[in-house]
């Protein structure tokens, strides 16, 4: 008998077959002391990290940023100045890698897909009547259609954050496993908008729910919600991931979006992935970070780490 | 003038809520102030302390487990039980300590009254020594007094019921049960305690009365290791450095003797002598959702 | 300008490793010095011997300083000087001491780093611990004893309670500049003057302090550091002039000192040794209960008389709990201690590393299972691995005997009664912890623990208004809080207590 999954829990089937033993599952999670999360946290965030380190660090949270534009004025200009910044993060250093991915909203996949045809680059979108996913689920899985319709490999969904804080885990569940299917071939990020799920104990449960129901990724906010991804809230999703993998061998990832300005915090993210999770999900396919800003902040440092100069942001392009 | 001949008491020890004799069978006389035969009491052992010493043990959890406002009515209990033996005690005290029948019947009254005083405080001293320590972090952490266990006590030698109360009654409040030698010359009063005592509400156990030679019975209370704290206080004016050496040996809490035995008279300033045979307990809890 | 538009692909980073480069905070804060003399009377001086010892770094073994040994005519000139000091120092307005407290607590603040890397490097704990937790901690208890020098009628004891005289006090070198703060800001505050003895291989950041004293203008004498190891503590023990000591320490000297003070009119108050439980229920918030159980023993490599050496966990989460704990200790970084990542640093001293090794040893002879997490050692100083004993019996040497090193011991229970039975089945008293969601069962088991300090849902966390103390073997007397003022007043009414 596992902590992790209480009941029968290891026969995930079996626990999400009916609403009470959904219920039952979520609610036997261990819980989450915030006072000793929050400590373990700040405690990794003292983590000095120099030198070489240093550098490999930003080197690979550069290849983790799904470079995002999610506003309501964005245009085709727009996602395509931000398409060259992704495949180029900086036009004058080859050494700088690309990112991820860049994330949209639906109707601009085609100018990004358009825009990152052969890069290898990953076209995101936002999906499921995103942010707040206020929509009858027909319209949910029409939108997450359109987008892979337009060439979008990742598909980043919103949970029921109403139906979750009413106790309808069925019916959050559900509309994971419908929107799974109909990303087809597209990998799916569940947006568990953790600034409005209020405790950790509702961030593990949301983050087994959408593991239980098939999302390649979890993914802290929408970056619409303030508080959006705070350290502690990632820590407890690389724990869910962590103990997901351990009982399923399955290795699912985690995004952290929403917040993230600074190389520096970045870097605390990546100790937490590291000291957390573990080695193995140090890679662009296990951890992301959903930024617009903290690309930018990352090549400075990374100029800082490459000459030993401070650099300035009149010399990094702005988007 | 009646010819009947009186009942004479047979003096006993008062352990574990019964009343034995010494194991070892021996008694010594216990004369009045004037040189009467009054009584053999029970001369205790060594063996009658490690029997003492394992019924306060034994009773220590439950005593200290039951509620302060419980043990507040136990102790009320007692000078209610006392108060119909005035007359008594005050012969008593006229016969073990020579005062005159008016100073007695005071000493009565005042032990009387020092056990409704201590009773009243059952409820009370934790939140005048307790209490909610404001941290600089998301942490409940609250302070308690809590009573430290087994005591073992000298009782007074001079002030045979008085002095005696007032050194049991601190000790039992807060929920220690007590292993108590008593006055050598003038043992008789604390036998009628015990008395008084068993037919109160009191659990056997939780004091535990040893007739006897302090300085004899001491050293044995000193040194046993399932006793927490030690008060010397019936020691007054002499050397005992011996007996905290003993003390050490377990890291007892130890109330030294005052220089000279006191009045008992006043009631005292505060919970102080309460405490003295408390710990603080400290807890913490993180505040969170 | 041209630009390139060809793409970087993501690489293949299979299990990459990401060594932390060193990071070691920079060492030249702390300036040392070739020799210290005694602080008596407000200046250094030489000792009456000229005698003097060496202190070294745990963590290389190199050579420090040499620091005056004092004999007992030097604690006499120590005493003499702080009994002179007692009548102004006492005659000083409750809210003037006050403000020598509050001075002494702001200079530690601004030199804080100082004293943190000082103390990482005599003493051999991670400077993440010393610049987090000793320094400012210890500044706290100086800046919250302060506010209490003027406010004396309201510690619980009466009116105008009087300050003891000379204290006389001997502290240990797991914490030492903490332990110096804790022992000197109450007994300041309450109106009394200190003789105060830091440890034989901790005397740095004590005698670093000395500078605070004299930037302070405190007036001479009313506290003196005297340096030296067992023989000078004892001679500030039984000096005549001694009002009161306090002891902070193994449990075998905390006795010879209460034997010492036996039949004497000296106030004693001792903080000893632990051997607590750590109680980890069926439905504990798992992940920071492996926080907790990490905290509770490897926290300053175990050198704590409080830490959570014997984890007493329910058997039907023991295997899930001891593989999450040994997946969590393989996380752990022991190394340099300047170093800002470093978790675990050196072991205190060739002696102390003796001790945790003998007592080690005897845990795989009486069958437990021993475990250590792959770490590599340093080729110099003095180190030992993070060890976790599965299957330890109850009666075990490591079960029951205080190990003061990073060595934990599991044990398991079914039942809460048996949690609380076992847990109490020690002649210690210290601290305790206790994990679980459920609040009435913490409550209940926090009630029957007899211990001093009780964590639940957290471990080792310490502050000034927070009384710590031990039942039983563990000592007696509190120190922090408005519980700590008793241990160096006489109230009007008072009790003759030892303590």
């Amino acid at each position: 008998m596992s902590l992790v999954l209480p009941a029968d829990a290891g026969d995930l089937a079996e626990v999400t077959a009916s609403e009470t033993s959904l219920k039952r599952f979520l609610h036997g999670l261990p819980g989450v002391d915030q006072v000793g999360l929050e400590k373990r946290a700040a405690t990794l965030a003292t983590r000095s990290i120099k030198k070489d380190s240093k550098r490999w660090a930003l080197d690979l949270a550069i290849r983790m940023v799904d470079l995002t534009t999610l506003e309501g004025a964005d245009t085709p200009g727009k996602v395509r100045s931000l398409c060259a910044k992704a495949r180029r993060p900086d036009p004058r250093d080859p050494d700088v890698p690309s990112v991820a991915a860049v994330c949209v909203y639906p109707d601009l996949v085609a100018t990004a897909v358009e825009a990152l045809q052969g890069t290898g680059i990953h076209v995101a979108s936002v999906a499921t009547a995103f942010p707040s996913g206020r929509s009858s689920l027909d319209i949910k899985l029409t939108d997450t259609r359109d987008a892979v319709a337009a060439g979008a490999d990742e598909i980043d969904m919103v949970i029921d954050r109403g139906a979750f804080l009413s106790g309808r885990y069925g019916q959050v569940l559900e509309e994971i496993v419908a929107v799974k299917e109909a990303c087809g071939d597209a990998h799916l990020k569940v947006i568990l908008e953790t600034g409005e799920l209020a405790t950790y104990d509702n961030v593990r449960r949301a983050s087994w729910l959408a593991l239980a129901g098939g999302g390649d990724f979890i993914k802290t906010s929408t970056g619409k919600v303030s508080p959006a991804s705070t350290l502690p809230t990632t820590l407890v999703m690389l724990e869910a991931v962590r103990d997901f993998a351990a009982i399923t061998g399955d290795i699912r990832g985690v995004k952290s979006a929403g917040g993230i300005r600074t190389a520096k915090d970045a870097i605390r993210y990546l100790v937490l992935v590291h000291e957390i999770a573990g080695a193995d999900w140090l890679h662009p396919d296990r951890y992301r970070f959903g930024a617009s800003s903290l690309l930018n902040d990352l090549l400075m440092q990374w100029h800082k780490q490459a000459t030993g100069h401070y650099w300035t942001a009149d010399r990094v392009t702005m988007d | 003038m009646s010819d009947r001949l009186d009942v004479r008491r047979t003096a006993k020890l008062y352990l574990g809520g019964k009343f034995p004799r010494s194991e070892s069978g021996r008694t010594y006389e216990v004369e009045a102030a004037d040189g009467r035969f009054l009584a053999n009491a029970a001369l205790a052992s060594r063996k009658d302390v490690r029997d003492a010493v394992g019924a306060a043990r034994k009773a220590q959890p439950g005593w200290a487990g039951a509620t302060a406002y419980n043990r507040g009515q136990v102790l009320y209990r007692v000078a209610e039980m006392l108060e119909g033996r005035r007359v008594q005690f005050a012969h008593e005290l006229v016969d073990a300590e020579g005062c005159k029948p008016k100073e007695a019947a005071a000493q009565v009254d005042a032990a009387i009254d020092r056990w409704v005083w201590y009773a009243g405080w059952s409820d009370k001293f934790h939140q005048v020594d307790g209490g909610l320590n404001p941290v600089a972090g998301p942490y409940f952490n609250l302070s308690v007094p809590e009573p430290t266990g087994v005591v073992g006590a000298i009782a007074p030698q001079g002030s045979s019921l008085l002095g005696l109360v007032a050194v049991l009654a601190p000790i039992i409040v807060s929920g220690n049960t007590v292993v108590v030698v008593t006055s050598r010359e003038r043992p008789l009063p604390a036998v009628s305690l015990g008395e008084v005592l068993a037919t109160s509400d009191v659990p056997g156990g939780v004091v535990n009365i040893l007739t006897g030679d302090a300085e004899e019975l001491a050293p044995i209370l000193a040194g046993h290791l399932d006793v927490n704290a030690l008060d010397l206080t019936g020691c007054a004016g002499t050397d005992t450095t011996e007996l905290e050496v003993l003390a050490a040996e377990n890291v007892k809490r130890v109330v030294r003797p005052p220089a000279e035995e006191p009045s008992f008279e006043p009631v005292p300033a505060g919970p102080r002598r309460i405490l003295a045979f408390c710990e603080t307990k400290t807890v913490w809890h993180p505040k969170g959702t | 300008m041209m630009t390139d538009t060809t793409t970087t692909p993501v690489p293949d980073l299979v299990t990459p490793s990401w060594d932390y480069a060193p990071a070691p905070e920079a060492r030249g804060i702390a300036t040392i010095r070739e020799h210290y003399g005694l602080f008596i009377g407000g200046e250094f001086v030489d000792p009456a011997s000229d005698a003097s010892f060496a202190t070294i770094s745990p963590s290389t073994e190199e050579h420090l300083a040499e620091v005056a040994l004092a004999d007992a005519t030097d604690v006499d000139r120590a005493v003499a000087a702080a009994r002179k000091a007692a009548k102004g120092w006492q005659k000083l307005s409750g809210a003037q001491r006050g403000k020598y407290l509050y001075r002494l607590a702001r200079l530690l603040q601004e030199r804080a780093r100082e004293f943190a890397v000082l103390e990482s490097i005599d003493n051999g704990k991670p400077i993440r611990e010393t610049r987090d937790g000793d320094v400012p901690t210890a500044a706290a208890f100086l800046f919250y004893h302060a506010g209490w020098a003027d406010k004396l009628d309201h510690a619980g004891l009466g009116p105008d309670p009087r300050p003891l005289g000379v204290a006389g006090q001997v502290i240990p070198w797991n914490f030492p500049l903490l332990m110096l703060s804790w022992k000197i800001a109450p007994a300041l505050a309450t109106g009394n003057t200190v003789v105060i003895k830091p440890a034989e291989t901790t005397p740095l950041t004590a005698l670093l302090f000395a500078e605070l004293c004299q930037q302070a203008d405190l007036p001479p004498g009313v506290v003196n550091i005297v340096t030296g190891a067992g023989e000078t503590g004892a001679a500030i023990v039984a000096h005549d002039d001694v009002d009161k000591v306090a002891f902070t320490g193994s449990t075998a000297v905390g006795k010879a000192i209460q034997r010492e003070l036996a039949g004497t009119r000296k106030r004693l108050t001792l903080e000893l040794g632990g051997k607590a439980a750590n109680i980890v229920y069926d439905d504990a918030p798992i992940d920071q209960a492996v926080e907790g159980i990490v905290d509770g023993i490897f926290f300053n490599q175990g050198h704590v008389c409080c830490a959570g050496s014997r984890l007493l966990v329910q058997e039907s989460i023991h295997d899930e709990v001891v593989d999450r704990l040994k997946a969590r200790l393989q996380t752990l970084r022991l190394g340099d201690p300047l170093d800002k990542n470093t978790d675990i640093g050196a072991i205190n001293s060739a002696q102390q590393l003796e001790r945790i090794t003998t007592l080690t040893d005897t845990g795989e002879a009486e069958g437990a299972e021993r475990w250590s997490p792959d770490c590599e050692l340093p080729d110099q100083g003095f180190w030992f691995r993070p060890t976790v004993f599965t299957n330890v019996a109850q009666a075990a040497r490591i079960a029951t005997e205080e190990i003061f090193g990073p060595v934990l011991s599991v044990l398991t229970f079914r039942t809460p009664d048996e949690a609380v039975a076992k847990a109490n089945n020690t002649a210690y008293g210290l601290s305790a912890g206790i994990w679980t969601d459920k609040g009435s069962r913490i409550l209940w088991t926090a009630d029957r623990l007899k211990a001093g300090v009780v964590w639940a849902n957290t471990f080792n966390r310490f502050d000034p208004t927070s009384p710590f103390g031990g039942y039983k073997e563990s000592g007696f007397g509190r120190e922090g809080g408005r519980h700590g003022l008793a241990a160096y007043l006489a109230a009007s009414d008072d009790v003759e207590v030892s303590r």
